[in-house]
């Protein structure tokens, strides 16, 4: 909890890190400044890309005192705006979830490798990237926490599936390697609660620890403060929750 | 991505993007998050020329009302053209 009367700095900038199949990627980072040892954190970027929102979430979660560490997962895509990047990746139907996993088990070998990281890393994505972290959390050892925002196609159907989306999510979760958070908006298509639910259920099953939060009167993406779907109450508590995890697991 | 639902065409004409026309190779048509469009969902139209980098790139976001009715009035209006002798 920050006082009036600490000293904080904070530094940003992008680097590069080892992503999947031997690729360099870049990656948006922001850390305190101090000794430290600190926590870390991996962001997995939403849909509409590795845009202003994560980049400023970058910034939220150093504030907060982690290293924050958020790859860009359609580097190879090409460059532009966010939004023409984001929009490539889209008309191809999104990017390869072995791919994915591996960027951001490569974000979590960086975080590790960092002087001043106490080699606990957390992940944390919403829409396509809780999808995207939870596959990481599932497929790959290093993370000590994790917590999906309505990750949609979590829960997948045969139908589904294809060369780029081999599995459903949900089959990966008897290897889930750490804690997870789950906050959801009720009133949310994509996952809808009863996708949430299934979810939970195969936590339980496993086994898991697992804290889900279902928000009455949200949607899916009530933290976005840039866009109609934020729910000022909701999203003050699922921050909060968000944060009280993460000390919890990653101190 | 969350839908995942999306169609890529190759279409012929032009295409006038932030740095001008520029010629268009394909259309890309998802029915996904769009970028500003206050939906949660909207039918999005992408027309490129992916040779040209991401940002050679028109874009509209759609009300499913919306392109029901575009996709009616495209057609409405190919059929006055063909009626009249022009196609």
């Amino acid at each position: 909890m920050y006082r009036t009367d600490m000293y904080q700095g904070q530094l940003a900038e992008t680097v590069m890190v080892n992503g999947a199949n031997g690729d360099t990627i870049n990656a948006y980072m922001a850390r305190p400044l101090g000794a430290g040892p600190f926590p870390a954190m991996v962001l997995a970027h939403h849909m509409p890309g590795w845009d202003e929102w994560y980049r400023e979430a970058t910034f939220k979660f150093a504030n907060h005192g982690f290293v924050t560490i958020t790859p860009n997962l359609y580097f190879r895509a090409g460059h532009g705006t966010p939004e023409d990047v984001a929009a490539k990746v889209r008309g191809d139907g999104g990017i390869p979830d072995e791919q994915a996993v591996g960027d951001l088990a490569g974000a979590m070998q960086y975080a590790k490798s960092l002087p001043y990281a106490n080699g606990k890393v957390g992940i944390f994505g919403t829409c396509s990237g809780g999808r995207h972290a939870y596959l990481a959390a599932c497929r790959v050892q290093g993370f000590d926490a994790i917590v999906d925002c309505w990750g949609g196609r979590v829960v997948m159907a045969p139908d589904q599936l294809n060369a780029n989306f081999p599995v459903s999510p949900l089959d990966y979760t008897k290897d889930l390697s750490c804690p997870i958070l789950g906050i959801f908006g009720n009133d949310d298509s994509n996952p809808p609660p009863e996708q949430v639910n299934q979810h939970e259920e195969e936590l339980k099953k496993h086994n898991k620890a697992y804290e889900f939060h279902r928000y009455d009167g949200a949607g899916h993406g009530f933290f976005y403060y840039h866009s109609p779907a934020y729910r000022q109450a909701q999203a003050v508590d699922g921050w909060k929750k968000v944060f009280a995890f993460l000390e919890k697991n990653l101190s | 991505m969350c839908t995942m639902i999306v169609e890529k065409i190759k279409v012929d004409g032009s295409g006038r993007g932030k740095d001008g026309w520029f010629t268009l190779e394909g259309a890309n048509v998802s029915y996904d998050h769009p970028f500003n469009a206050p939906l949660e969902h909207a039918l999005n139209i992408d027309f490129v020329n992916e040779s040209m980098g991401p940002s050679a790139r028109v874009a509209v976001e759609l009300s499913e009302q919306a392109a029901r009715e575009l996709v009616k009035t495209i057609l409405a209006v190919l059929d006055q053209a063909d009626a009249g002798g022009h196609l």
